[in-house]
C-alpha cells in the first residue's frame, strides 16, 4: 500500500489481554489469527478481506516481533500452495481471498492440500460475497468443502465467536490433518462490534525452524498410491476425529428451549437476522431469548449427525435456514433424518427461497409458513409485523419508481481509464463496433453507461484469455482489456503467452494504473512507487516482451485522447501478425490524490508557487447537446438548467471537485466537439516574473476589452 | 386438530420486547457514510449502549448507491441485545439520505414509513449518469420525492445540507450529523454528539461549525419561503442603452404583450450576437409572424407562435461561429466569471487554456460566400488547407499573442453578414420559417410545433450535422402527415424521439411506424 496508511488499525492488533477490541471483523479476523499463534499469512485482495491483507500490510513491526511471515500472494492459488508449508510442520497458516472467485482459482491447490492433509493447523478465510451488493457470481462456497473434504465453519455473526472460533479452528485442523475454511458474509466482515482481546501468541515452532529440519513424507504426495489412501484415510480417520473435536468442544449451540416440539436448525450465519424474524413474531426478545429451540451450526460441514438427529428426534418438525443454492445441507439433512429412520418432517427451501439473498423479511415469511403448516398455535393472536407495502402501493410512491433514476457505479473523476474508453468509443465511431472480451477490474465499468464497451468478461485476469476463440479470424479484429491487477494475477500467462504462442491476430489492450486498484490501490509487481518490503518497478512492457510479443505500444499518459485513439487505431488496422499490445499507463487518480492533495496544501501555505488546475465550460459556449458527457461520465462533469428563456436543455457544468485530469478537454478536441472546455489555471504565490508579466498582458487585455465593451449595445444603459 | 387451535383466540406466545433504535444511512460511494456511521456507533458505545453498524460497500463505493445500517439498544440484566445486519422495510426508525434521490431510493426500498421513520435528508442533488448523458432534458423531477416524502415519512428534516456544509468548511456527513441530534430521534444530548466529533481528530473546528448550523437550522427552521413568480428580466425603454430603446419601443408597440418577455430576450441576444441592425431584422420578422399569426386566430392561443418564433428565431438567428466564440472567450465579464468560479483572487495570477479544434469548414464559413464556395469547389486545394487548419489547438487565452489573435477574430461582425454561413443558415431559417407559415394556418398547434423543432439543431461539427439531419427528416415527416388531424401530437413525440434519437430514442422506428398508420 503506497499511498494509505493503516496505522490507525495496526495499533488494534497490539491490544493485550483483557483489553477491549472495537472495530469490523474483518479486523477482530485479524486480530484472531495473531492470537492463535499463527507463522504465516497470505492471500489475496479483495472486497470483503481486503482490509486484512492491507492492515497486516502496514503490520510489519508486529509481525516481525512475533515471527509472523506476511505475503501479498501473486494469486489465490499462490495463497493456497503456501499453506503446503504446514503438510509437513506444525505450523500454522492462514490464506483469505474473495470468494467463491477466489476459491475457485485456489482449488487446484486446496484440492492437493486437502487430499494429503496438514500436520499444521490451516485456515483459509473466505470472505463470502453473496447477496446484496456482491460483486461477483452468485453461488456458495460449500460445495469446495464437500468435494475436497475440507471443513467449514460458519460462525454467528458475533466477533467474541468468531475470534473463538478461529482459535478452535486451527486446533480442530490439527486434531483431524485437514485445513479449515472459515466463512464470513460481506454484512459481517464490515460489521461493528467489540471482544475481549487476548495477548498475541508467537509460535513455538519456528518457520525456521522447519527450514533447518526439513522432513518429507511419500504417504502426503498426491501420487498413486498414497492418493487412493488418502481417499480412505479421509472418511475412516479425519472425518471422525473432525466430528468427535466439534462436538467434544461444542462449536455448535443450543438456544431456546430444550422442550419444544417444533425447532429450527439454521446456519451460524444466519442467527442474528432468525432472531430478528423471531421477535417480529412475537417468539423472541430482543436479547435472543427464543422460545423456538434453535440448533445453531458454526460448523456446516461436515455435519454431525448425531447431534442433528437428537435435535430433530421427538419434534413434530424442524425448519432448516440456509443461504443459497443448491439445498446441500437440507438435502444432508434429510439422509441424517433417512438413514436413522427419525420421521420429523423437515421443512427448508419449501417456505423458504430457493435463492438469493436471506432478508429478515425472507426469513420472517419463511418461519411463518412453517408455524402455520406446523405449530400454528404459537403465532398466537399475530401481532402485526412490519409491513411496507401499503406504503409502496401509495400511488404517490408508485409514481416515484419511474422518476429516481439508477445510480450504477463508475470511474472516479480523473480516472485515467476514462480517457482509454473514450478513444475507444471514438475508434469504434470510425470502425465500426468491435468485439471486446473485458476483464475484472475498475475498468469494467466500460460496460456501463455512458461508454457501454464489452461484450463478456470471464473471470480475473482472462480478458485476454477469454478472446482466445477469435485468434484467426479474417473479420474485424477483438479487442481484448486487462488491468495491471490481473495481467499480474494471471494474465501474463494464460493470455498474453497464449496469444503470442497462437498468434492471436487480435488487439490486448492493458490497463496500468500502477496499482490493484479495484481492491483498495494494493502495490503490485509493475506499481512504480518504492515498497521498501517489496520489489516494485517490474514494467509490464519487459514481461511481455519477455514471453515473445513484438508489436507493442506504450501510451505513457492516457488522457493523450488523440494519441490513444491513433494507437488503438493503429492496431485494429496493421498488417502485422501476432497479437497487438497495447500497454496503457497512468496513475489512479484516487490514489495520486491521497499522496498530492496534503502536499500541495502544504506547499501553498508554505508559500511555494504552485500552480492549481481546474476544467469549466462556457456556459455560453456550450449547447447543450451533452455529447461530451456521453463520452467521459465524470462525476465532475455534470449538466446545470440556466436561467434563460432562450434556452430549453441544460449544460454542462464542471465542479470544484475536478482534478484537471484533462479527459474533457482532450475528448472535445479530439473528437472536435466544441470550445466551451477550457482549463482554469491559478498560480498561488506567484513570483515576481509572474507578477511583471501578468500586469503587462492584462494592460493589454483590459484596453482591448474596454473599447470593445464601449461599443457593445447593452439593454441596460451604464 | 391444528386447524380448530387456528382459530383460537389467543395472546400473542411472548410479548414483543423493546426493539433496537434502527438507522440506514443511504448515500453514494465517497459521500462519507462510513464516517457517518462510525460517529452515530460512537455516540451510543458512549453512552454505554451496545451498537452495531454494518454496510455493504463493495463497487458501490466507486460513486454508486450504497446504504449503511446501524443499529443500537441498551444491554439488559447483563444481556446484551442481538443485533440484525440489514433494514427490514417498515421497520426502521431513521433515514439518513445525503442526496435527494438518494431518498428517494430509500422511499422505494419500504424503509421509510408513516408510523416509525423519521427522515433526514439533504435536498440538493447529484445527478446519475443517465440524467447527465439524456440529449436534451434528463433531470429527474425532485417534486416527486417531495410528494413521496409527504406520505410516507413520519418526521421530515429537509434542506440543502450539501450546501451548509460547504459554507461551513466541512462534508455533508457533519451536517447529516447535526440534523440527527437536532431532530431529538435519539436520546443524546449535543454534547454528546459533539464529544464524538472531537474524539475523530480530523478537521474538528469545521465539522463542529458544520454541525451547530445543521443543529440550529433544525431546531429553528427559517420561515416557509413563499415562492413568487418571478417576472422575467425586463427593462422599461426608458433605462435602456438609447440605441437599443428604440428597439424595445418598436417590439411593445409591433408585438402582443404575451410574447413580450420573450422576444425582448431574443432582442437582447441577437443584438449581443451581431448588431443593433441585426435587432432591427430579427423584429422585422417577428412582426411578420406575429401578423401571420393573429390571422390564423393566435389571440385565442395566447399568441404561442410568436411567442415560440421569438425564442427560437432568436436562436436560428445567433449560431454558432468563430466569430460567436472569440467574442465571448475575450469578454471582461467571462474572465470574472471565472475567477469566481475557481476562487481566484487578486493574490493569484489566472489564466486559461481553450481546447479548440478548428476544421477548415469553420474558416470557410467566414469567409465570403462567393470566395468560400469557389474554394469548396477547389477539392484539392480545400483537401491541403484543411490538413493545415484540422488539428486540436491548445489556445492560451490571456497570453498576449493568442488574445490578440482571439480578440480580431471576435471582432469580425463585419464579415458575417456577407459569409457562405450566413447565407447557409439565412435559407435554411427562411424555409423553416416557410413551412410553418403554411401548416399554423390550418392548424395551429401544428405551426407552433414546427417553430420548436428548431431545438434539434444545436452544437459543433458533427454534432451540429447530426442535429441537421435529423431536423431535416423531422420537418420531411411533419410535412407528409401534415393533413392528419392529430399531427401536432405525432409532430411533438417525432421531435421529442429526434432529440433521444440513438441514445434510447429510435427516429427511424417511429417514422417507419407513421408510416403503416396510412
Amino acid at each position: 500500500m503506497a499511498e494509505r496508511s493503516f496505522a490507525k488499525e495496526v495499533e488494534h492488533l497490539r491490544l493485550g489481554d483483557g483489553e477491549v477490541f472495537r472495530g469490523e471483523a474483518i479486523l477482530a479476523i485479524t486480530k484472531g489469527l495473531l492470537q492463535a499463534g499463527v507463522s504465516y499469512v497470505g492471500g489475496y485482495q479483495g472486497s470483503p478481506i481486503s482490509h486484512l491483507m492491507d492492515v497486516l500490510a502496514d503490520a510489519k513491526d508486529i509481525l516481525g516481533e512475533l515471527g509472523v511471515n506476511f505475503q501479498s500472494s501473486a494469486n489465490e492459488a499462490t495463497a493456497a500452495a503456501m499453506l503446503s508449508a504446514s503438510v509437513m510442520y506444525p505450523l500454522r497458516g492462514a490464506v483469505a481471498w474473495k470468494s467463491t472467485v477466489g476459491t475457485n482459482v485456489a482449488s487446484d491447490a486446496l484440492a492437493n492440500l486437502a487430499s494429503g492433509g496438514v500436520t499444521g493447523g490451516t485456515l483459509v478465510i473466505i470472505g463470502e460475497d453473496y447477496g446484496e451488493g456482491s460483486s461477483i457470481m452468485q453461488e456458495r462456497t460449500h460445495a469446495f468443502a464437500m468435494k475436497s473434504q475440507m471443513w467449514l465453519l460458519d460462525p454467528r455473526p458475533d466477533h467474541t465467536c468468531i475470534v473463538d472460533l478461529i482459535a478452535k479452528g486451527f486446533e480442530l485442523s490439527e486434531a483431524s490433518n485437514t485445513p479449515v475454511m472459515l466463512e464470513v458474509r460481506v454484512r459481517t466482515c464490515h460489521m461493528h462490534g467489540h471482544f475481549i482481546a487476548k495477548d498475541n501468541v508467537r509460535p513455538a515452532f519456528g518457520l525456521d525452524d522447519a527450514l533447518n529440519a526439513p522432513k518429507r513424507d511419500l504417504g502426503r504426495i498426491v501420487l498413486p498410491p498414497a492418493a487412493y489412501e488418502h481417499e480412505q484415510e479421509k472418511i475412516a480417520r479425519r472425518l471422525p476425529a473432525a466430528i468427535d473435536f466439534i462436538r467434544r468442544n461444542k462449536l455448535n449451540e443450543w438456544f431456546g428451549p430444550a422442550d419444544g416440539r417444533v425447532g429450527i436448525i439454521l446456519q451460524g450465519g444466519m442467527y442474528n437476522n432468525v432472531i430478528r424474524a423471531l421477535q417480529y413474531l412475537g417468539l423472541s426478545d430482543a436479547y435472543g431469548n427464543t422460545q423456538i429451540p434453535l440448533y445453531v451450526m458454526n460448523v456446516t460441514y461436515p455435519l454431525i449427525d448425531s447431534e442433528v438427529a437428537d435435535f430433530a428426534q421427538g419434534k413434530d418438525a424442524v425448519l432448516i435456514v440456509e443461504e443459497g443454492q443448491p439445498d446441500y445441507l437440507e438435502q444432508a439433512l434429510n439422509t441424517v433424518l433417512r438413514r436413522r429412520d427419525i420421521q420429523t418432517p423437515l421443512h427448508g427451501k419449501d417456505v423458504l427461497p430457493m435463492a438469493g439473498d436471506y432478508t429478515i423479511h425472507a426469513i420472517m415469511k419463511g418461519v411463518q409458513g412453517f408455524l402455520d403448516k406446523r405449530a400454528p398455535q404459537l403465532l398466537g393472536n399475530r401481532p402485526p409485523v412490519p409491513d411496507a407495502t401499503p406504503v409502496l402501493a401509495d400511488p404517490k410512491v408508485v409514481h416515484l419508481k419511474s422518476v429516481v433514476p439508477p445510480r450504477p457505479p463508475g470511474l472516479c473523476t480523473g480516472c485515467p481509464e476514462r480517457p482509454i474508453f473514450a478513444a475507444m468509443k471514438l475508434v469504434q465511431q470510425e470502425l465500426g463496433d468491435h468485439h471486446v472480451s473485458a476483464d475484472i477490474g475498475c475498468h469494467l465499468f466500460s460496460i456501463l453507461p455512458p461508454f457501454n464497451i464489452g461484450n463478456t468478461t470471464m473471470g480475473f485476469g482472462l480478458g485476454a484469455a477469454s478472446s482466445a476463440a477469435f485468434s484467426q479470424s479474417g473479420g474485424k479484429r477483438s479487442i481484448a482489456v486487462m488491468g495491471d491487477g490481473g495481467f499480474w494475477h494471471n494474465g501474463l500467462t494464460s493470455g498474453i503467452g497464449n496469444a503470442v504462442f497462437n498468434k492471436h491476430d487480435g488487439v490486448f489492450l492493458i490497463v496500468d494504473n500502477f496499482y490493484s486498484s479495484a481492491t483498495g490501490g494494493q502495490d503490485i509487481l509493475s506499481s512504480r512507487a518504492l515498497n521498501k518490503h517489496r520489489k516494485t518497478n517490474n514494467p509490464i512492457s519487459k514481461a511481455v516482451a519477455g514471453v515473445g510479443a513484438t508489436w507493442v505500444r506504450e501510451v505513457d499518459r492516457t488522457y493523450d485522447v488523440g494519441r490513444m485513439r491513433a494507437v488503438l487505431k493503429e492496431a485494429l488496422t496493421t498488417k502485422e501478425e501476432g497479437p497487438k499490445i497495447i500497454i496503457a499507463s497512468s496513475e489512479c487518480m484516487l490514489n495520486r490524490q491521497r499522496r498530492e492533495k496534503p502536499l500541495v496544501a502544504k506547499a501553498i501555505k508554505g508559500g511555494k508557487r504552485v500552480v492549481k488546475e481546474r476544467f469549466g465550460v462556457d456556459e455560453d459556449v456550450c449547447t447543450g447537446d451533452h455529447a461530451c458527457i456521453r463520452l467521459s461520465g465524470c462525476p465532475s462533469l455534470s449538466v446545470k438548467q440556466l436561467d434563460d428563456p432562450l434556452r430549453d436543455d441544460p449544460v454542462a457544468a464542471i465542479d470544484n471537485s475536478c482534478v484537471a485530469c484533462g479527459n474533457c478537454g482532450e475528448v472535445s478536441e479530439a473528437a472536435a466537439l466544441c470550445p466551451s472546455f477550457y482549463r482554469a489555471e491559478v498560480v498561488h504565490n506567484p513570483t515576481g516574473w509572474d507578477r511583471f508579466k501578468a500586469k503587462l498582458s492584462m494592460a493589454l487585455i483590459g484596453f482591448l476589452q474596454q473599447r470593445r465593451d464601449r461599443r457593445r449595445i447593452v439593454a441596460e444603459a451604464a | 386438530m391444528r386447524d380448530q387451535t387456528l382459530r383460537l383466540p389467543l395472546a400473542a406466545a411472548g410479548a414483543a420486547t423493546e426493539r433496537p433504535i434502527t438507522i440506514a444511512i443511504v448515500a453514494m460511494g465517497g459521500q462519507g457514510g462510513g464516517v457517518l456511521s462510525g460517529w452515530i456507533v460512537q455516540l451510543a458505545e458512549d453512552a454505554g449502549w451496545v451498537a452495531q453498524s454494518t454496510s455493504v460497500p463493495g463497487v458501490a463505493q466507486r460513486t454508486g448507491a450504497t446504504i449503511y445500517y446501524v443499529e443500537m439498544m441498551p444491554p439488559a440484566n447483563g444481556q446484551r441485545p442481538i443485533l440484525a445486519q440489514m433494514p427490514t422495510p417498515g421497520d426502521v426508525d431513521i433515514v439518513l439520505a445525503s442526496e435527494f434521490m438518494e431518498a428517494g431510493r430509500s422511499i422505494l426500498r419500504g424503509i421509510v414509513t408513516p408510523d416509525r421513520t423519521t427522515l433526514i435528508a439533504s435536498n440538493h442533488r447529484s445527478l446519475a449518469i443517465s440524467e447527465k448523458s439524456a440529449p436534451g432534458g434528463g433531470i429527474a423531477d425532485s417534486g416527486a420525492v417531495v410528494e413521496a416524502i409527504g406520505v410516507t415519512a413520519r418526521q421530515q428534516i429537509i434542506f440543502n445540507m450539501d450546501e451548509l456544509a460547504v459554507r461551513n468548511g466541512s462534508v455533508i456527513s457533519s451536517a447529516l450529523f447535526g440534523a440527527l441530534s437536532g431532530s431529538g430521534a435519539l436520546p443524546f444530548s449535543r454534547e454528546d454528539y459533539h464529544a464524538v466529533i472531537k474524539r475523530d481528530g480530523k478537521g474538528v473546528a469545521a465539522s463542529l461549525k458544520t454541525f451547530d448550523a445543521a443543529f440550529d437550522r433544525v431546531t429553528n427552521p427559517p420561515p416557509p419561503v413563499v415562492l413568487e413568480n418571478v417576472p422575467a428580466k425586463q427593462v422599461a425603454p426608458a433605462a435602456a442603452d438609447p440605441r437599443f430603446a428604440a428597439l424595445l419601443t418598436s417590439l411593445r408597440e409591433s408585438l402582443p404583450e404575451a410574447a413580450w418577455p420573450m422576444a425582448e430576450a431574443g432582442l437582447r441576444k441577437v443584438v449581443d450576437y451581431q448588431d443593433e441592425r441585426y435587432g432591427w431584422e430579427y423584429l422585422e420578422i417577428l412582426g411578420h409572424v406575429q401578423s401571420i399569426d393573429r390571422l390564423a386566430g393566435g389571440e385565442a392561443h395566447h399568441y404561442a407562435f410568436t411567442e415560440n418564433a421569438a425564442k427560437y428565431l432568436a436562436n436560428a438567428m445567433t449560431y454558432d461561429d468563430v466569430i460567436r466564440v472569440a467574442d465571448l472567450k475575450t469578454r471582461a465579464a467571462r474572465r470574472a466569471r471565472i475567477a469566481r468560479e475557481v476562487g481566484a483572487g487578486p493574490q493569484h495570477i489566472l489564466g486559461t487554456t481553450e481546447f479548440m479544434h478548428p476544421r477548415m469548414e469553420e474558416i470557410a464559413g467566414m469567409l465570403p460566400a462567393g470566395f468560400a464556395r469557389w474554394l469548396k469547389s477547389r477539392q484539392g486545394l480545400y483537401g491541403w488547407l484543411d490538413r493545415k487548419v484540422n488539428k486540436g489547438r491548445r489556445v492560451r487565452t490571456y497570453s498576449p499573442g493568442w488574445f490578440l489573435v482571439l480578440y480580431v477574430l471576435g471582432g469580425m461582425q463585419w464579415l458575417r453578414r456577407g459569409s457562405l454561413r450566413h447565407a447557409e443558415e439565412v435559407a435554411h431559417r427562411e424555409e423553416w420559417l416557410r413551412c410553418a407559415y403554411d401548416l399554423v394556418g390550418s392548424n395551429y398547434d401544428l405551426g407552433v410545433e414546427v417553430l420548436k423543432c428548431h431545438r434539434l439543431i444545436k452544437g459543433y461539427s458533427d454534432t451540429h450535422a447530426r442535429g441537421l439531419s435529423k431536423f431535416d427528416k423531422v420537418m420531411a415527416e411533419i410535412r407528409r402527415i401534415a393533413p392528419r388531424f392529430d399531427a401536432a401530437v405525432w409532430a411533438r413525440r417525432l421531435r421529442e424521439t429526434a432529440i433521444k434519437d440513438g441514445e434510447g430514442g429510435d427516429l427511424d422506428g417511429l417514422i417507419r411506424t407513421l408510416h403503416t398508420l396510412d
